[in-house]
């Protein structure tokens, strides 16, 4: 087995309305930033996964958001894999 | 006879009580069940109340789904039972896969608890047998994911079939449609972000809930067997 660190990202689907990215764009130019757009908000769930390679971490993964972590519906997602060492994956020292 | 109502506690449910109130003041009895349990109550209708089930981690109603009763629920759907979810449980049932579309923060970005008004889109549905067509009913909501999506060819099916039973008259929170309530294609299954159990005594400032509570009452009714026949 080999352990992986997985982050997930999960994004509302292009098209789907992102009323916190809007309001985050709107404010930023009262800080001086100009030129931001395409704001969109969503959020980042990290874990460790073990798997037998990254074919197989990936396609584990490719269900837990299709099954739980997004809602496909209104949701899109990506994910990183990292290989790492045992005691990195447990957090160790 | 009376219609036996199994209400659902998840826990962060919180609107379990106003909902028993509601349904036994029409002539229901009711029990709770508890989200852990594996078995309903003989029940003719079940209800998901509002709230925050399992505290809305995730998203909203996304891991309710997976508590023990849920089983059961999907088979008292199943049996073509009335299922119907308030609020909170209107957001279980789409993440459930019982209901299309899903609910997504509100277009204002503002938790919304006001009175709204509903327009009756489809009499003569079990949860619509008191209303007529286009009647407006006044019921308060209390969300801030009630702003209901769902892909464009899914909405115009729904639409074709019926299934958009309740609209708002005035779009409170974005929602597609200005989709109030929906029911799955079979009929029997209702989720409803507006809060009929809120509004079913003068008291409470409208009683129109009482339509809804109250149509889902005369249908299970109508269903029995004539009392010649027992």
């Amino acid at each position: 087995m080999a352990n992986f660190m997985a982050s997930v990202h999960v994004l509302l689907r292009p098209g789907i309305a992102d009323p916190q990215g809007q309001t985050i764009e709107r404010a930023l130019p009262a800080l001086g930033y100009e030129g931001v757009s395409e704001v969109r908000v969503g959020k980042v769930i990290e874990f460790n996964l073990e798997a037998t390679d990254e074919t197989e971490a990936a396609s584990k993964i490719g269900g837990m958001c299709e099954g739980l972590l997004a809602n496909p519906v209104i949701e899109s997602y990506t994910w990183d894999l990292t290989s790492v060492s045992v005691d990195a994956a447990r957090g160790g020292t | 006879m009376t219609a036996r109502v199994g209400i659902v506690v998840f826990p962060g449910s919180n609107c379990e009580l106003d909902c028993r109130r509601s349904f036994e003041r029409l002539g229901a009895t009711t029990e709770f069940v508890w989200h852990d349990d594996r078995e309903l109550p003989d029940s003719d209708i079940v209800v998901l109340p509002g709230g925050f089930a399992h505290g809305d981690y995730l998203r909203t109603g996304a891991l309710a789904r997976f508590s023990p009763i849920m089983n059961a629920v999907v088979r008292h759907a199943d049996a073509g039972k009335l299922l119907i979810g308030i609020c909170n449980g209107f957001q279980v049932l789409c993440e459930a896969g019982l209901l299309p579309g899903a609910l997504r923060k509100n277009e204002g970005l503002k938790f919304l608890c006001k009175w709204t008004e509903l327009s009756v889109e489809v009499p003569g549905t079990p949860f619509t047998t008191r209303a007529e067509r286009h009647q407006r009913l006044r019921i308060p909501i209390n969300h801030f994911e009630g702003n209901w999506y769902a892909e464009p060819d899914t909405l115009e099916r729904m639409r074709a079939d019926d299934q958009i039973v309740f609209r708002y008259v005035r779009n409170p929170n974005g929602s597609l449609d200005g989709v109030a309530g929906i029911s799955n294609e079979r009929g029997n299954v209702l989720g409803l972000m507006p809060h009929p159990e809120r509004a079913c005594e003068a008291l409470l400032g409208s009683e129109d809930g009482a339509v809804i509570i109250g149509s889902m009452l005369d249908h299970v009714m109508n269903m029995q067997p004539s009392p010649a026949a027992v």
